[in-house]
């Protein structure tokens, strides 16, 4: 197997499988560069990948076929930013901690996704879906030798989206008075509110973007990746994508970078086999690695990753 | 309105929290077509009915206790150990290690040995966060995320290459290791019932005593205040943040060993989380930290998991929707500054 081969193997693996991390880590970015911690990724990507699956079904049943899978990430961005207001008021104007309200939102949708499910369905999962987020090979890109193989061929749409909304989310936080504000809000509250800016109201567009990103990444993952929805569909990736978020230092095209990092080594712990050299190595590694690295960064290790000042703190109008 | 104040605030909010809660999964049964006082009566009897079912909630509840006991115990030095999962399981792992080695040992010196072991790995477990907290400053909370996940594939890994067994599982540990019970088995009708329930016990008069009757926990609870008053007091805070985690994760290496050594004898290769340390965050939350709290917001959960079975077969509600109300009920103790605004509002008007 010679390195060309080896590369089409991999990089390809790791774009599909970075996907849905970005779509969840961008919605981090905002919600936590406003200044609220968001555990609940978890749970939101697991409502989206819930309702990609029975929308998509009730898409095919509709009449709508190949339309189906897009419908239903529409579905799930506004299912996504609905159950995120969930975590909003509770955390923004109920003062609640953010991270218990996180890891509540997160009971709360694997509870109910299921109990949907099996109230609807009769079952413990959806059926398989028949119309799927498929891959294919871009016109006239990829033809371009070399290039074109490893980045333009059997891919999907939604890895081209994630990757473009990853410059989008950067141009936004960055070069519009819109993100100068949603950051200023979690970095200093108190002089935003001075200058005018409704932290509240900030707040709670944050967290409910950052509920439209994971609804979205999670549809994408039941859609294009898993297929149907059950229990174990969505088990962890949530955490991975703050993990991605945390290691890409806050930064929209950092955390794109380290979903694709993490993709990369989720799809060697599964393509690692056919690959000589890496036979060697046990799977374990891989997949512990992300968690690792992301500690590592954390520690100053692997660069300084620090978090946005006021990360955490309700705004209490009028405290000092 | 005086209940909501002061000294009551600690019963009246959690109390009112469950109540709203039900009332919430009383509410999505009615809209999704169930009949709430059928399935909440089926509930209660699943809990109470029979001495199996009865059992089989002490039995559940033993795990919740000491994962709600790690949770508890860092909350009170101001530490949110969200790792009870992982430590839980690489506990649960080192007591089935020790549990199948040492053939002919007596119980007596095996089941504490074993114990110990659980409670040694769970802290080396909680001890990189700690230690990364003291010293770099890292937040708990996303290091012990990350080291429940490390903890999931490399227990799967140790399984897998040293004590596989037929069927992605390790051997059953020897007899002198386990807490299981043929006595306490057939009082309750052949639940799983076994002795872990006294090691649950034994916890919670431990955390007790050493928050409250200890220096070390007076230390431990004053950093959990202030950090900045403590450190100015002369108490050390980094070494207090380590042995707060530390010990927390001890408390959750022993729930592991609670599944290891009582309810199952060994250990499967995991395909995910078991729960117990996640829902160890929901009973420390209701029983607002404190022991005696722990262990009734326990038995609240335990049994509201082990009714949800006769509720499935009797009113064929989904057991999920015990999870909804477990989660509603962290929401609203969690806003109690919304029950607060609450009673603020309803005793001003009772004034005019």
């Amino acid at each position: 197997m010679d390195f060309m081969q080896i590369l089409q193997l991999i990089i390809p693996a790791a774009i599909f499988s970075a996907a849905p991390l970005i779509f969840t880590a961008l919605g981090g970015v905002f919600s936590e560069r406003s200044g609220v911690v968001n555990i609940g990724l978890e749970g939101l990507m697991l409502m989206g990948a819930f309702t990609g699956a029975l929308f998509t079904i009730l898409g095919e049943q509709w009449g709508m076929g190949a339309a189906s899978p897009w419908f239903s990430l529409v579905v799930a961005i506004i299912i996504g930013m609905l159950f995120s207001l969930l975590h909003a008021v509770a955390s923004i104007s109920f003062r609640a901690d953010q991270v218990v309200s996180g890891v509540a939102l997160n009971f709360l949708a694997a509870g109910l996704a299921i109990f949907l499910v099996k109230k609807i369905f009769d079952a413990g999962q959806t059926p398989i879906i028949q119309e799927r987020i498929y891959k294919t090979d871009v016109p006239f890109l990829s033809d371009i030798p070399f290039i074109g193989p490893l980045f333009f061929s059997s891919a999907y749409y939604t890895s081209y989206i994630a990757i473009a909304l990853a410059f989008l989310v950067w141009w936004v936080l960055y070069k519009t008075p819109f993100g100068l504000r949603l950051r200023s809000v979690g970095e200093h509250p108190m002089a935003a509110d001075t200058m005018g800016i409704n932290v509240t109201k900030m707040r709670y567009v944050a967290v409910m973007l950052s509920g439209g990103f994971a609804g979205l990444g999670g549809a994408v993952y039941a859609t294009s990746i898993a297929g149907n929805f059950s229990h174990a569909t969505i088990s962890g990736q949530g955490f991975m994508a703050l993990a991605a978020m945390i290691f890409g230092k806050w930064h929209p095209l950092g955390a794109m970078g380290a979903a694709l990092f993490f993709g990369l080594a989720q799809s060697l712990s599964i393509t690692g086999q056919q690959i000589p050299g890496l036979k060697e190595i046990p799977e374990v590694y891989l997949l512990i690695s992300p968690y690792v690295l992301t500690i590592l960064a954390l520690a100053g290790l692997v660069g300084r990753a620090d978090a946005p000042k006021a990360i955490g703190q309700p705004y209490e109008k009028g405290k000092r | 309105m005086k209940l909501l104040k002061g000294k009551w605030a600690s019963i009246t909010v959690p109390l009112l929290s469950v109540a709203l809660g039900l009332l919430v999964g009383g509410i999505i049964m009615l809209v999704s077509g169930y009949n709430p006082i059928v399935a909440y009566a089926a509930l209660f009897n699943g809990i109470f009915s029979n001495t199996y079912v009865l059992g089989e909630t002490v039995r559940q509840m033993t795990p919740l206790i000491l994962s709600g006991l790690a949770v508890a115990f860092a909350f009170r030095t101001g530490l949110f150990n969200i790792g009870v999962e992982g430590q839980l399981l690489v506990g649960w792992l080192a007591s089935v290690y020790v549990g199948l080695q040492f053939e002919g040992l007596s119980p007596i010196v095996h089941i504490p040995l074993a114990i110990i072991a659980a409670a040694l790995a769970g802290a080396i477990w909680a001890f990189v966060p700690g230690f990364l907290k003291a010293k770099y400053q890292v937040h708990e909370v996303i290091t012990t995320i990350m080291m429940n996940y490390v903890a999931l594939h490399v227990v799967n890994a140790i399984i897998r290459t040293y004590l596989l067994a037929p069927g992605e599982r390790t051997d059953q540990i020897n007899a002198s290791a386990s807490l299981q019970s043929p006595f306490l088995e057939s009082i309750t009708d052949f639940s799983r019932l076994h002795y872990g329930f006294v090691v649950a016990i034994i916890g919670a008069i431990i955390m007790w005593f050493l928050l409250w009757k200890t220096t070390t926990g007076y230390e431990l609870r004053s950093v959990g205040f202030n950090k900045y008053a403590s450190e100015y007091a002369g108490i050390n805070v980094q070494r207090n943040i380590v042995l707060s985690m530390v010990i927390s994760g001890a408390f959750a290496g022993i729930a592991g060993a609670m599944e290891g050594l009582g309810t199952y004898g060994y250990m499967t290769v995991m395909a995910d989380f078991t729960g117990v340390g996640f829902d160890g965050i929901a009973v420390a939350l209701l029983g607002a930290n404190g022991a005696l709290g722990v262990v009734l917001a326990s038995a609240l959960f335990g049994g509201l998991k082990i009714g949800a079975l006769n509720m499935q077969s009797v009113a064929q509600v989904p057991t999920q929707l015990v999870e909804i109300v477990i989660a509603m009920i962290i929401f609203f103790v969690a806003s109690s500054y919304l029950i607060h605004w609450i009673s603020n509002r309803v005793s001003k008007r009772g004034k005019i």
